[in-house]
């Protein structure tokens, strides 16, 4: 899960970690009254959760508090990659001496997270580590001792921080560390880290992202969720413990299990067609969870075949039956679907759908041709 | 032979009075896995199974009273860290956590912790092993799979299912199928399981199963073309996953461009593997 710029920057505030003063604004007189608190030069920047903002025009430097709502109007009237602005991010304007990189995420390699630090800071981090990777300082970090002061100096030292402020750099690394760890991020970043005119160090930008199977264990967190960047269908497909991603294609796959989901979507692809989404049911799905995975399937338009393809272990075949059963009972559709059970009662699961007027398949490659072809209108027995 | 499991496995279930515990710890006893003691903290003396199997409030109790020389973890991922720490300070080698939904932080502290001890952990979020014939630890359905020469590794659950049923009706048999997990973080690598397959003298050929994410499965092809001199057949799920979403499993998400299939599969290629198109083509290949 995404945060916004502002509540990685209260989380890290709360880290001991120095940001700009500012406040968030709904509407443009509010995004004014906090330009007045602030003293009238501000930066109005848009909370939305796609990167590119200022490149899009979202992110703005106001002179005095009547040009702050002269801009807020702008900003909070548009949309950034598709997404609405509802909210900007007013921050007292900082006089910008040098521009610099700290970031903290999860190496999957080394198993271990890693801490970057870099000189080349404001700009997209992954491009800097594309282009010149020895510009980025890496540091991998025992999650048992967890981050060593020695370690935060070495980056300093390793970026030329000038000496005077290694002490500072010090805390705040520290302070990333303790919002990465208590928040169960994957990202805690901090881009740019600037140093000012009157040369202190100050969080200028930041962004986390959280561990989803964390989030249990923050409330708090949980509920910063950003609606907004997710498909209605997608936020629906949670509430049952569906795990459901919408795609462009014609086929709408209904699976039991993530990998057989992405390799249905595959096959689907590698015999012509194209798949209408990924959907996982999940291990020893019941009927009720299965007849909400067909409506959020159907609900989509483009859908013109559905392939079922269960794979029974924990999740009984009948039972995924029943459900179909139950959501065909009342959706009554005629969007033409294949469907193929194998494994645990899948006798007892085919006997159930015998009236169901189905299309059958033994197979992995007969259901997706069928499916293909039932999807382009052509006739299959 | 077999790899990590076989008939000498004696097994200890963490969670076997819940739910799924007890209905997998049934079906590991009617395959024939030697079930030697259940823990559940809290009710330690009751017994499960119509009074075969006894129940200890601590790992520690169970193995000092029964021996058990493996454990699987069915508790819930809240509790599921703990169990692995207790496990493993239980001395136990070998410890197979089918819990998915742990936090990665947390398993990142437990690879630690188990690298300095010397515990292999197969999982999270797997379906554990099984060696047809001979023993079963997880949810694998038994009935899928007969002995043989193919060893199968995967990060995959019902996708290693459907590999292991072509197989069984094109009549191969299996050594042994270990299910690594989808989790980024997990206990055992394709390149151990790959060490394993190749010293095992049952195992002829090897089948992996990978998908979407991270880059071990390139790292695989890199030991392949290194140390392994069987063949080897893979398979590599999430070719039409878009970038940025996270496809089910923990794992499987396609980040800053590195983690595509597409890579993977010309990884594998290029050592000379064949890379299936769907999972009922791996037979002809093997």
């Amino acid at each position: 899960m995404k945060l916004h710029e502002y509540q990685s920057k209260q989380i890290f505030a709360k880290h001991g970690i120095p940001i700009p003063k500012g406040r968030v604004a709904v509407t443009a007189s509010e995004a004014k009254a906090i330009a007045d608190e602030l003293g009238g030069r501000v930066v109005i920047k848009s909370q939305v959760l796609v990167g590119g903002r200022g490149k899009a025009g979202g992110i703005r430097l106001a002179k005095d508090s009547s040009e702050a709502e002269e801009l807020a109007t702008q900003i909070l009237g548009m949309e950034i990659k598709g997404l609405p602005v509802r909210k900007v991010l007013v921050d007292e304007a900082a006089n910008i001496e040098k521009e610099l990189y700290l970031g903290i995420t999860n190496d999957r390699a080394a198993r271990k997270p890693v801490m970057m630090g870099s000189a080349a800071g404001g700009v997209d981090i992954e491009e800097v580590a594309r282009q010149s990777p020895e510009k980025i300082i890496k540091i991998h970090i025992d999650p048992l001792l967890g981050l060593r002061d020695y370690q935060a100096r070495d980056i300093a030292a390793g970026i030329d921080l000038p000496k005077e402020l290694w002490r500072s750099f010090t805390e705040i690394a520290r302070g990333l560390w303790s919002a990465y760890t208590n928040c169960d991020a994957t990202l805690a970043e901090i881009n740019p880290l600037v140093i000012t005119a009157d040369n202190r160090l100050l969080a200028l930008d930041g962004k986390m992202v959280l561990d989803d199977n964390a989030l249990f264990l923050h409330p708090d967190l949980a509920e910063m969720r950003d609606l907004d960047v997710e498909a209605s269908s997608e936020i629906e497909a949670r509430k049952y413990g569906l795990s459901y991603i919408k795609l462009d294609g014609t086929i709408g796959c209904l699976v039991n299990g993530a990998g057989l989901a992405m390799t249905t979507m595959d096959i689907i692809k590698l015999f012509g067609g194209e798949p209408a989404n990924f959907l996982d049911i999940g291990g020893g799905a019941r009927a009720d969870k299965v007849a909400a995975a067909l409506r959020i399937i159907l609900s989509d338009p483009n859908v013109k075949a559905v392939l079922l393809n269960v794979f029974g272990g924990i999740t009984r075949c009948d039972e995924v039956a029943r459900g179909i059963v139950a959501a065909l009972d009342e959706i009554k559709t005629d969007v033409p679907m294949v469907v193929r059970l194998v494994g645990t009662n899948a006798e007892e699961g085919r006997q159930i759908l015998a009236n169901a007027k189905m299309i059958t398949a033994v197979t992995l490659v007969e259901a997706a041709r069928k499916a293909v072809a039932v999807a382009k209108g052509e006739p299959v027995q | 032979m077999s790899i990590l499991i076989d008939k000498n496995t004696r097994l200890l279930v963490q969670g076997i009075t819940g739910k799924e515990g007890r209905f997998h710890t049934q079906a590991m006893v009617e395959y024939g896995t030697n079930v030697v003691a259940g823990v559940s903290p809290g009710k330690g003396g009751e017994w499960v199974l119509d009074g075969k199997i006894p129940v200890f409030d601590s790992v520690k109790f169970a193995v000092e009273a029964t021996g058990a020389n493996t454990s699987v973890i069915f508790v819930p991922a809240a509790f599921a860290v703990d169990a692995i720490f207790e496990a493993a300070d239980a001395g136990l080698p070998l410890i197979v956590c089918i819990t998915e939904s742990i936090p990665v932080q947390a398993m990142m502290r437990v690879r630690s912790y188990l690298d300095q001890k010397g515990t292999r952990l197969v999982g999270p979020n797997c379906p554990g092993l099984l060696s047809p014939g001979k023993s079963k630890v997880g949810i694998i359905p038994g009935d899928i799979a007969i002995p043989g020469e193919v060893g199968v590794v995967s990060r995959s659950g019902t996708l290693t299912y459907e590999v292991l049923y072509a197989l069984m009706q094109a009549g191969i048999g299996v050594s042994t199928c270990v299910g690594i997990g989808g989790d980024p973080i997990n206990g055992t690598s394709f390149l151990d399981v790959l060490e394993l397959f190749e010293a095992d003298p049952q195992t002829e050929k090897i089948v992996l199963i990978g998908e979407i994410g991270g880059t071990d499965e390139e790292r695989a092809a890199e030991y392949i073309a290194q140390y392994v001199s069987k063949p080897v057949v893979a398979f590599i799920a999430g070719q039409t996953a878009p970038p940025g979403k996270r496809m089910g499993h923990a794992g499987a998400i396609v980040e800053g461009g590195s983690g595509l299939a597409a890579d993977k599969i010309k990884a594998l290629q290029s050592v000379g593997v064949k890379v299936a198109r769907h999972p009922e083509e791996i037979p002809s290949l093997l």
